[in-house]
């Protein structure tokens, strides 16, 4: 009964923002700052990648807080799983193949993800994405050889000083630049490297930080004993 | 014309994906699945904002060769949907930790159970009765003072 009743409420739900929908002028929303980003963005920041213009130049407070929001996430994993004991046991390492398919796909992982890192201000993708393929290259052999210890150490300075490397560029902006998070050194050539003036390296902060918080997150799921000793 | 075909299907995607996450999130007895479902929800909210950005016959919002293009769409709610990507993803792993966390506890994941089960380490620790509610049959429990039996 109470089954029916939801799939009711949910019809009504769908048939509502449906209505909704069906008054909006689908293809011709109005929208004045987007399209005054699109003009001014080429030549004011110097990214070919217009979304990598908006997150890191004029919203890039935002991807502060967003990284924020990251750490904390990441923190309170760790804090409510806890450190795994010493002596706990730990799987099996997994057969000859996958093993083997996990040392050929590290060092591939890791290029792609700094290739996607890099080209962030260029081409689709950026330091999020990238930094997801890093935690990928990193967490790919942990599964194939769940006995080895995964090193939080290493991680959590790699994060601590790409978080710092992040906010310490913002206050260059902000000394030089006249503004927080400001980008400097001019726009550059368009579609080259090195344009965009300061945004690739933010763009590699947030890479390098997301890559290993979320490493470190899903290393300390895969630690955590489900079932109480 | 085809593009206002093509609305319509994704508005029907987007609320669909709405639509699941809703009933998983209500009808669902497991707490994974209810986690998925959230992830459903999220994505059609995603989805929603995606197309809220779109403009007919418009380009993505990437200069291609220095080439700057008529038309192109909104980047603002791309940079938000990227944004809520990535606090959802946090979000996720922290929901599944609190979910391992449960499951060490309790060593089961059914929400009905769970019920049972906390409300009855709640009243042992806390040296109450079990909780009841206005409708539950008059039992002498009800009426001792200092019960919480529903209502102010």
């Amino acid at each position: 009964m109470r089954d029916y009743l939801s799939l009711l409420f949910i019809a009504g739900l769908a048939f509502l923002l449906f209505i909704i929908a069906g008054e909006l002028d689908f293809g011709n929303a109005p929208m004045r700052v987007g399209q005054g980003i699109n003009q001014a963005a080429p030549g004011q920041v110097g990214a070919a990648n217009i979304v990598t213009s908006v997150v890191l130049a004029y919203r890039a407070l935002d991807t502060l807080g967003e990284l924020a929001i990251l750490f904390a996430a990441a923190t309170a994993g760790g804090l409510v799983l806890g450190r795994p004991r010493p002596d706990a046991p730990r799987d099996p390492d997994a057969g000859f193949i996958l093993r083997t398919a996990a040392d050929l796909l590290f060092p591939l992982l890791l290029l792609v993800g700094l290739f996607v890192i890099v080209h962030g201000h260029l081409t689709p993708g950026g330091g999020f994405q990238g930094g997801v393929i890093l935690a990928a290259a990193f967490f790919v052999p942990l599964l194939a050889r769940p006995g080895t210890r995964f090193r939080h150490t290493g991680f959590a300075v790699v994060e601590g000083l790409a978080g710092a490397a992040f906010i310490v560029t913002g206050l260059l902006g902000l000394i030089y630049g006249g503004d927080f998070l400001q980008p400097l050194l001019g726009p550059g050539a368009m579609g080259s490297l090195l344009s965009a003036g300061t945004l690739p390296l933010l763009y590699m902060a947030v890479g390098l930080k997301v890559g290993a918080e979320l490493a470190g997150l899903i290393a300390r799921l895969a630690e955590f004993e489900a079932v109480e000793p | 014309m085809s593009a206002p075909d093509m609305g319509v299907t994704l508005f029907i995607a987007a609320f669909g994906l709405v639509g699941i996450g809703v009933l998983g999130i209500v009808t669902a007895t497991h707490l994974v699945r209810i986690v998925l479902s959230i992830v459903l929800l999220e994505t059609g909210a995603n989805l929603l904002l995606m197309l809220s950005g779109y403009r007919g016959g418009a380009a993505a919002p990437i200069i291609v060769n220095g080439v700057l293009p008529d038309a192109m769409v909104d980047p603002v709610p791309q940079a938000l949907v990227l944004t809520a990507i990535v606090i959802g993803v946090a979000v996720q792993a922290f929901m599944m930790t609190l979910v391992l966390r449960v499951y060490r506890a309790y060593r089961t994941l059914d929400i009905r159970e769970l019920r049972t089960c906390i409300e009855r380490d709640l009243a042992r620790e806390a040296g109450i009765p079990l909780p009841t509610s206005e409708d539950a049959p008059l039992t002498p429990l009800v009426n001792e003072p200092g019960v919480g039996g529903g209502g102010p």
